[in-house]
């Protein structure tokens, strides 16, 4: 559940009015979010409400409809998790929402912006993207590379100096490591790093593509663990994409399954494993159980 | 990318700093064709001019053939060379017949160019034919040789392609019949000696006529006309360098064709450097100077090398490094360009490989009408001919990036500048760098044809010997361009390592180990 903390923070965005009240995060958003019709009040909690919204978005790539027309939101500071075999259009849905895809029909807000050609960048800014085994430059050192775009935007050496000691600490990095370059990290130690890149602007938004996808079991427990702590405490909101149920049922306030380009349920795990909506969501959940 | 871009100001200012080296007036510049004797004509002139002092004497060795002498002292790149009456007359001044003295002066005088008297010997061009074919059947004349289609004629090309050559002696002796070939001169005499061809052309004062023992033929038709040496100046040189230019006209009727003969001797068979066969002449001319008769015998191939590494080093690693350097400005931003727009890019590759399938000899001389003789074709020959390499690995170097890393760096938010030089450029590093390298080991070879030019470099001794057919003086051209070559291969070992990112070379080492 959000919590107020983080609540008050994303009422800071600028292109967005802030809330009045704690009351606009309701249980049921979703009824809001469909009844939305008129620009009015409606529309702005609708928008404080949903931090990553996509909104009858489709995507076509040579050729092939990779992603039917699909509606996703996900709360403020929750999380959800995208569950589904390979191929379905996980990946391409983060694609589309830091703007690496444009979208073929209907539009993609993030923390009330819609991500369009120019404001792409600023959206950008608000999302830390972490990709499978982090994504690090191999020509940069760790510290390097979380500190990248920090520099680019001209941030004063003792600020990045200062945030980077958070962050070793938050993501429990090693700070000797961040001297180091990825090829001399184990795969654990460049997701860790990885995150941090991520967190460096302190985004609202995390965008997550398997970052557990080339651990090992121990190190991804102990990662898992950690990044549910971080999500929680720091009021991220995340859309996270995995094929582990496990994880995406330990991370996720929410779980939404796809296939083949659409989204086939969006719920909590207890809602797709009491009332799953049709033979395909029942026999994904049947054949890898979530643990107890 | 500091240092890299450090690095690279600092072997241009080198360059640049060894090319202007030798630039300090007022200089005298004396060229020379392509043969034994303008060598030494020219190498007398230069010698006497600096006995005379006043101005920076430098001989510009072997700078081409006749079309090429003659425009590089139109646009003053050179201000005196050795010249024949016959050969001004009916290759530049295109006067059909004898024309004397004083109307080849007046022709000349629109050009800014002037000539002094003769210098007192006539070389005329002659044809010989080798002891065998004598041996064989007696053959004294041209006429004799015109009904000898059995005959294989090796001519050079200059002969061949002037209209006072070859085709004018063929329409008056009517020796269509004849099997002719293209032969550079200096080869043509081991041609002879092997047998494998008969006849060659040769000029009435060559060395070499008694040390094969070539028979000249008469010209019993009068076809060749007189070919008086001269030396031709540029007509300002005389107010500028006032001494050394009187020493030089006074040179005139001092030379006949026996000393002329014996000169050229020295030189081809004795093995005496130009210098030493001119200061001997001087001296004997009663010139004094009793400094300069000393070493006066051929130095060996390693001490020969070792000046032409301290003469030619500097001007062949300044050609290198200012076309190297051109190329990378021009090449490493077309590949970015090739890189990012696909259609684009196969044009840009396209051009640049249609240029490296030219010959780089042509190239050079494509660029002669275009941009004179000198450093400046050179440098651009040298530069086209480098830009594919570099072009070709950028984009490689580009393309090879991992589609999730080029994806980071646009999720992070940099901006396409920042994509390029903080992530694309550092990444793509060792392809380009393997670009840069090749380009510049090919550099280092192409630019030996430079010499052909008149840019000098190890391409100087080489065309000189491969026209006396000299082979120590080729090796000591060629030598030092391998020498040079292995140098840069080194080098640029040593520039990877600093210039490619630490952690690429990390990441390499560990595929490595894994593999």
């Amino acid at each position: 559940m959000p919590s107020d903390r983080h609540y008050v923070r994303d009422a800071q965005s600028p292109n967005d009015p802030p809330p009045r009240t704690g009351s606009l995060v309701c249980a049921n958003a979703e009824t809001d979010a469909a009844g939305f019709v008129d620009e009015g009040r409606a529309r702005r909690r609708f928008r404080a409400v949903f931090v990553i919204a996509l909104d009858g978005v489709s995507k076509t790539l040579d050729g092939k409809l990779v992603l039917h027309p699909t509606r996703l939101f996900v709360r403020s500071g929750e999380t959800v998790a995208l569950v589904g075999p390979s191929g379905c259009g996980k990946s391409t849905i983060l694609r589309l929402v830091c703007g690496l895809l444009v979208p073929d029909t209907g539009h993609v807000r993030v923390d009330g912006m819609i991500v369009t050609p120019k404001t792409v960048q600023a959206v950008r800014r608000r999302i830390g993207y972490v990709v499978q085994s982090g994504g690090l430059f191999p020509h940069l050192t760790a510290g390097d590379n979380v500190a990248l775009l920090a520099r680019h935007l001209g941030w004063s050496p003792p600020r990045v100096a200062a945030r980077l000691e958070a962050l070793a600490r938050l993501v429990r990095v090693d700070e000797r490591l961040l001297g180091r370059y990825s090829a001399q990290l184990s795969g654990g130690e460049q997701q860790r790093v990885g995150i941090m890149r991520a967190l460096m602007l302190d985004p609202p938004v995390l965008l997550m593509d398997e970052p557990m996808g080339a651990l090992d079991p121990i190190v991804r427990a102990r990662l898992r663990e950690d990044l549910k702590q971080l999500f929680i405490e720091w009021g991220k909101t995340v859309l996270l994409v995995t094929h582990d149920l496990d994880e995406a049922a330990y991370l996720g306030n929410q779980v939404a399954l796809m296939r083949s380009g659409q989204v086939v349920q969006q719920g909590t795990m207890r809602q797709l494993v009491v009332a799953p909506a049709d033979p395909f969501v029942r026999e994904f959940i049947e054949a890898r159980p979530p643990c107890a | 990318m500091r240092v890299t871009a450090t690095a690279l100001w600092a072997i241009g200012l080198i360059a640049i700093a060894a090319v202007a080296r030798g630039a300090e007036p007022p200089a005298l510049r004396i060229g020379s064709k392509r043969f034994t004797e303008s060598y030494i004509l020219a190498e007398i002139a230069a010698e006497a001019a600096r006995r005379k002092g006043g101005a920076t004497v430098t001989h510009e060795q072997g700078l081409g053939g006749t079309a090429l002498l003659f425009r590089a002292l139109e646009e003053g790149s050179i201000d005196v060379y050795p010249e024949y009456t016959g050969t001004l007359a009916e290759a530049i001044l295109k006067t059909p017949g004898n024309a004397d003295l004083p109307t080849l002066r007046r022709m000349l005088a629109p050009h800014g160019i002037a000539m002094t008297d003769s210098l007192g010997f006539d070389n005329t061009y002659a044809v010989a034919v080798g002891p065998r074919v004598v041996a064989e059947r007696p053959l004294s004349t041209l006429s004799e040789l015109a009904s000898r289609p059995d005959l294989r004629l090796g001519f050079s090309p200059e002969f061949l392609g002037r209209s006072d050559g070859f085709p004018a002696l063929a329409a008056r002796y009517g020796m269509s019949d004849l099997h002719v070939q293209a032969l550079e001169h200096g080869l043509a005499y081991e041609a002879i000696a092997q047998g494998s061809i008969d006849a060659m052309d040769v000029y009435s004062t060559d060395a070499k006529i008694e040390r094969y023992h070539l028979t000249v033929l008469a010209d019993d038709r009068r076809f060749f006309p007189s070919y008086e040496a001269v030396f031709l100046y540029r007509t300002d040189t005389v107010g500028r360098v006032p001494d050394a230019m009187q020493a030089i006209r006074a040179l005139a009727g001092t030379l006949d064709r026996a000393t002329m003969i014996q000169l050229n001797a020295r030189a081809e068979i004795d093995g005496w450097t130009f210098a030493s066969v001119a200061q001997e002449f001087l001296r004997s001319k009663g010139g004094g100077d009793p400094a300069a008769s000393l070493g006066r015998e051929r130095p060996s191939i390693v001490s020969g090398m070792i000046e032409v590494i301290g003469t030619e080093g500097p001007r062949h690693v300044g050609l290198v490094a200012i076309s190297l350097l051109l190329a990378i400005l021009v090449g490493v931003p077309l590949g970015v360009v090739a890189g990012r727009n696909r259609a684009l890019g196969r044009w840009v590759l396209g051009a640049t490989s249609v240029v490296q399938t030219i010959p780089a000899l042509a190239l050079l001389c494509f660029f002669v009408p275009l941009f004179g003789t000198g450093i400046v074709p050179a440098i651009g020959a040298l530069f086209l001919y480098g830009l594919l390499p570099i072009v070709r690995n950028t984009v490689a170097g580009l393309d090879g990036i991992a589609p999730a890393l080029r994806e980071s760096a646009v999720a992070l938010g940099l901006g396409e500048w920042a994509q390029l030089v903080v992530v694309e450029l550092p990444l793509a590093s060792r392809s380009i760098l393997a670009g840069i390298r090749t380009s510049a080991v090919i550099g280092v070879g192409g630019a030996t044809l430079a010499a052909f030019v008149g840019a000098g470099g190890f391409g100087a001794p080489i065309s000189t010997g491969l026209n006396l057919d000299d082979s120590a003086l080729i090796l000591e051209g060629a030598i030092p361009a391998a020498l040079l070559a292995l140098l840069v291969e080194g080098l640029f070992t040593l520039i990877d390592r600093l210039v490619i990112p630490r952690g690429l070379q990390l990441q390499a080492e560990v595929r490595a180990e894994g593999t």
